[in-house]
């Protein structure tokens, strides 16, 4: 049984480094792997393929369930799962457009890059299949990745065990294959069973398909392919243009992979940064220059980007941007669009400088600051990021408010409908209702992340100088964000 | 970041909640009940808060009291004859009266008899008058009913109706469409009118289309008058799902209703004495008391609830005659009519300036929902509990399913079973899933093994957040179904823990789970009503509010129903389990 093992993971055997691993403590992390046959996570193909596909069964049920009943009308009528950019509706009309021979963007309504509606010219019979299909895609393209990041990870703590970098009472905080065994399963789960993936696939809303290009986008960068990172990457800057931020923890993850320092006076790494973004850029135009000889014109630029970077639609949303614009004079907002549209891209330096040796999670945190602070957010955006949870559950110890925000999360996901009903069709409450819940979502979201964030800090600082740290008069001391 | 992230003052906190977390739960629910006691005697007078209505004087002309009479008889009489309503005749007249006449017919099979109504299969036929408005484009619309009941019921609203009709025919200054519109099968036949106004179907109502339309109709009045002489006027303000008119409307009705003196009365009760008086304080809180329950009941108050969810600001209005000295001719409420549409043909936009959510203790005073709304919130903050269990959520959400789906669909079955009606069936069914329920427990734990002591404390905190979530969504939507929830789940969530001495906590449950809590409201109606009722009496009351409650549900789409199914019972069964944990 271990010979299988050998051969599906190319990596050296653990238990020769055993023994001094097991001085660490008495946590004896390596004590399950042993048991299990040493194996790093993610165990073997077969073995893990079966819940993947029960999940995947389930998935699919509740979905096509859910297009036969009633519900599936009301659903693609929520403003928080169909935004003005990718809802199912205006697909079609731009559908209509092309058909009548007219260029889909010269109506006001059609928003979407031609690549989707070539797609759906072909598919348009079988969408809802496309989009369940497309779901699938993106949680396998997550297990995938996932899988391969654990192995990084476990790799990289073994490394940095037997070089006596991490501090000696800390064997509770090291991941267990044990414990990881299961992420991969768990992130796939999270993504096909999460009720906001569920309603956004059953809205059609196109967003399933950008979330779909960024997992493959991650799948590729994870197993190192720098070209296909690119061209994924530049095809959901494409879409939806706020993932040219993930260009920095995907190059930070590629330059770690490659074993390149990251030093500004480093030569290879500016050789490696420039031929990464001369692929990136290269696929980009090549993607562009291909909308543009489908249609044989410009309009899609100022269609799709204008509209994503000006914000004139202001449907209400889940987003923070609607209810401002439409409370400002006309002639400041400019100046504000330009400072709400800073803000998505502003944290991304930040970030990186802190986050250098850890681009996954740069690349979760990231992900999730585009989907809280993006001008059309839907619940879709939000279900990417929350895939990723499980893999960061060694937090848990370190999260203080989860309880709450996850509350937080689940009354405002049934408040939304209720005070919708009530400012549109009661008329006994007005836009400051609806838009005090959105402000308490964000709000919600932007806590739980920055809580995942602190908790990851103070996980790596207990890692280096140990679990019971102590002043200078010999208390114990607590880690406080200032 | 300071609260959230400093351990220190976070653990300072939780501590200090624990500590006091029972004298916290007792005082925020003791201080939510006295603070909703004391709302009569602090509520603000109403006024009239859009200018349009406000400041502009009009001067009633008509005189309708006998012409409205001789029509009432004349339609009495072919109503007789027709056995049912004189479309025929009903036509004829308005389109002599110089109105646009259009008839609607429509046909409605229920999904089990009405009792109460002894109907089934529902056929009948809407007619309607359009007075065009001479001064404006047919944009915006006004509108008044009347349903045409069985017997000699309302035959004098149908002749007021008419009457006004007829004066209004004569008058210029109209800027505004005004529909007549009189309706066979009470709110069936509204529903249908409704629905095929606007274009839609929401009950599985067949009716024909409307061949002519007016405008946008910006308020309507519901007439129910079945006496030659009135006394009093009582007024209607609940709709469908505890939704409520402008408070505009009502204000614009009370104003009138001083001006001629005429007596109205809210919920049947005459205005309470100014001034703070024990009996005074007593009537308000009885009137306030009858409004929470109707509209917690979610039931339309009459014609005009339907209107309310079409965003159509409208109120019934129903001529009393009592025993009273001081009696009223039919002009005198023609006046008002008269009055109210002329100032509400002088608005420029909706109906938007007053109060949507408020409670009256009486017609010239209302609690605002700034008052009322910390009520719910004092009571929200006592489930405040400590710090993961599949099986029971899903059976319980599955029994709350069947307690919805079955009693309908099983009725077939039931009736060829047993020696019972079909009307009957559902009822019992709905009674017999709901006593079944409460038998889960002893199947649940046998496929939960263990847990413990923090299997049955997680449980208890998946009940107590499902409770608060259902009572926040409530309290928004129809905060007085919120109050009556919260104020009978509260006590008992907080309360229950298994072991020790069970029986009280099992007394308190049950007398709280919402089946009960409906039986006691039946109850507690009677008593404010000043009619006690006996426990038989109140149980076939009861029988007939559960039939007439499921039966609202299909007809109109009254949410209350679903809500205690999948809402409310599944939350209580959670806490039942809770009780039971082994």
């Amino acid at each position: 049984r271990d010979a299988t093992r050998g051969q599906t993971h190319p990596c050296p055997p653990a238990e020769e480094r055993l023994p001094r691993v097991a001085t660490l403590g008495k946590g004896d992390p390596m004590g399950t792997a042993r048991g299990r046959g040493a194996g790093p996570p993610g165990g073997t193909r077969a073995g893990m393929a079966a819940p993947l596909v029960l999940v995947v069964l389930a998935a699919v049920t509740v979905r096509a369930a859910l297009y036969r009943s009633s519900l599936a009308v009301f659903i693609a009528e929520r403003v928080e799962v169909a935004s003005p950019l990718n809802a199912w509706k205006r697909v079609v009309e731009g559908l209509a457009l092309l058909d009548l021979g007219v260029s889909p963007y010269s109506g006001a309504i059609f928003h979407e890059t031609p690549l989707i509606i070539y797609l759906f010219h072909f598919l348009i019979e079988y969408a809802e299949l496309v989009f369940m299909i497309t779901d699938v895609l993106t949680a396998v393209a997550l297990y995938l990745a996932i899988q391969d990041f654990n192995k990084v990870v476990f790799k990289k703590q073994k490394l940095l065990i037997e070089l006596d970098k991490y501090a000696p009472d800390v064997a509770e905080l090291i991941q267990t294959p044990m414990e990881m065994h299961y992420i991969p399963l768990k992130v796939a789960l999270f993504y096909l069973l999460n009720p906001y993936t569920v309603m956004s696939c059953v809205a059609k809303s196109t967003c399933a398909i950008n979330n779909s290009v960024i997992a493959f986008f991650i799948l590729a960068t994870i197993k190192g392919s720098a070209f296909l990172s690119a061209v994924f990457l530049a095809l959901a800057t494409y879409q939806s243009l706020y993932p040219l931020t993930l260009f920095a923890p995907a190059l930070l993850y590629l330059l770690q992979r490659q074993f390149i320092p990251i030093k500004l006076k480093s030569k290879s790494f500016w050789l490696y940064t420039m031929q990464y973004a001369s692929l990136y850029l290269c696929s980009l135009v090549v993607i562009i220059c291909l909308s543009f000889f489908l249609l044989n014109s410009w309009d899609f630029i100022p269609s799709v980007y204008g509209f994503i970077l000006s914000v004139p639609d202001l449907t209400p949303n889940i987003g923070l941007f609607w209810y401002f614009f439409a409370e400002m004079f006309e002639h400041f907002s400019l100046f504000f669009v330009c400072v709400f549209q800073i803000n998505v891209f502003f944290y991304t330096i930040p970030l990186a400088i802190k986050l250098k040796e850890h681009p996954m999670f740069f690349m979760f945190v990231q992900l999730a600051i585009i989907s809280i602070f993006k001008s059309y957010p839907t619940l879709g955006d939000v279900a990417l990021y929350m895939a990723f949870l499980p893999v960061w559950s060694h937090l848990y110890r370190f999260l203080r408010n989860i309880f709450i925000l996850s509350c937080v999360l689940i009354f405002c996901s049934f408040l939304f409908p209720v005070l919708w009903h009530l400012w549109i069709y009661a008329g006994s409450a007005n836009s400051n209702f609806y838009y005090a819940i959105t402000l308490t979502f964000n709000i919600g979201q932007i806590l739980l992340i920055s809580d995942y964030f602190y908790a990851f800090l103070r996980r790596e600082y207990y890692l280096t100088h140990g679990l019971h740290l102590t002043r200078q008069d010999g208390t114990e001391a607590m880690l406080v964000l200032k | 970041m300071g609260l959230l992230s400093d351990p220190q003052c976070r653990r300072a906190l939780a501590r200090l909640v624990l500590r006091l977390n029972t004298p916290l739960c007792v005082l925020s629910y003791l201080s939510g009940i006295t603070w909703f006691l004391l709302l009569p005697p602090l509520a603000p007078r109403t006024y009239l808060s859009e200018n349009a209505m406000g400041s502009t004087m009009v001067g009633e002309g008509s005189d309708l009291g006998p012409r409205a009479l001789a029509l009432a008889r004349e339609f009495g009489g072919h109503k007789r004859k027709a056995g049912g309503m004189p479309v025929q005749w009903l036509e004829q007249t308005m389109f002599q009266l110089g109105l646009e006449v259009h008839r609607q017919p429509f046909a409605r099979t229920l999904p089990f008899p009405d009792e109460a109504h002894e109907r089934y299969l529902v056929r009948g036929t809407n007619v309607f008058g359009v007075l065009r408005a001479p001064r404006s484009a047919s944009t915006e619309a006004l509108l008044l009913l009347v349903p045409c009941s069985e017997g000699s019921k309302n035959n004098q609203a149908v002749g007021l109706l008419l009457a006004l009709a007829s004066y209004c025919r004569g008058q210029i200054y109209w800027a505004k469409d005004l529909i007549f519109l009189v309706t066979e099968h009470d709110l069936v036949g509204t529903q249908a009118w409704l629905e095929a106004y606007h274009d839609v179907n929401l009950t599985d109502i067949s009716s024909g289309g409307l061949p002519g339309r007016a405008g946008a109709i910006q308020a309507a009045l519901a007439l129910e008058l079945s006496t030659d002489v009135v006394t009093s006027v009582d007024v209607a303000v609940e709709g469908l799902n505890g939704q409520l008119p402008n408070l505009d409307l009502l204000n614009l009705f009370h104003s009138f209703c001083q001006k001629n003196g005429l007596l109205c009365t809210f919920q049947g009760k005459l205005p309470p004495p100014e001034g703070p008086s024990g009996p005074g304080y007593t009537q308000s809180l009885r009137t306030l008391g009858l409004m929470v329950l109707g509209q917690a009941g979610g039931g339309p108050g009459g014609a005009h609830g339907l209107f309310l969810r079409f965003r159509i600001e409208a109120l019934t209005l129903r001529g009393i005659n009592s025993f009273r000295q001081h009696k009223f001719d039919l002009g005198a409420l023609g006046r008002t009519l008269e009055g109210m549409f002329r100032k509400l043909n002088n608005l420029l936009e909706r109906l938007h300036q007053s109060y949507f959510l408020y409670l009256l203790p009486s017609l010239s005073r209302f609690v605002s929902i700034g008052s009322y709304a910390p009520v719910l919130a004092l009571l929200l903050l006592t489930p405040r509990g400590f710090l993961y269990l599949v099986p029971p959520v899903l059976v319980s959400g599955a029994a709350g399913t069947a307690l919805y789906l079955l009693p309908v669909r099983g009725q077939a079955v039931a009736t060829q079973h047993f020696p019972v009606g079909e009307a009957e069936a559902v009822v019992l069914t709905l009674i017999g899933i709901y006593v079944a329920g409460m038998a889960l427990p002893h199947s649940t734990h046998r496929a939960l093994s263990g847990g413990g002591q923090r299997g049955w404390m997680s449980l208890k905190l998946v009940a107590l957040l499902a409770l608060a979530l259902l009572l926040t969504c409530l309290a928004l939507l129809n905060f007085s179904l919120g109050f009556l929830l919260g104020v009978t789940l509260v006590p008992p969530a907080a309360a229950v823990r298994p072991g020790g001495n069970r029986l009280p906590l099992a007394v308190l449950l049950v007398l709280t789970t919402p089946g009960v809590t409906l039986f006691l409201a039946v109850l507690v109606e009677r008593e404010l009503l000043e009619a006690p009722a006996g426990l038989g009496e109140a149980w076939q009351r009861y029988l007939g509010a559960l039939g007439q409650g499921l039966l609202q549900e299909h007809l109109h789409g009254a949410h209350l129903s679903p809500l205690l199914a999948l809402g409310a019972y599944p939350c209580w069964l959670l806490l039942w389990n809770v009780l039971f944990w082994k």
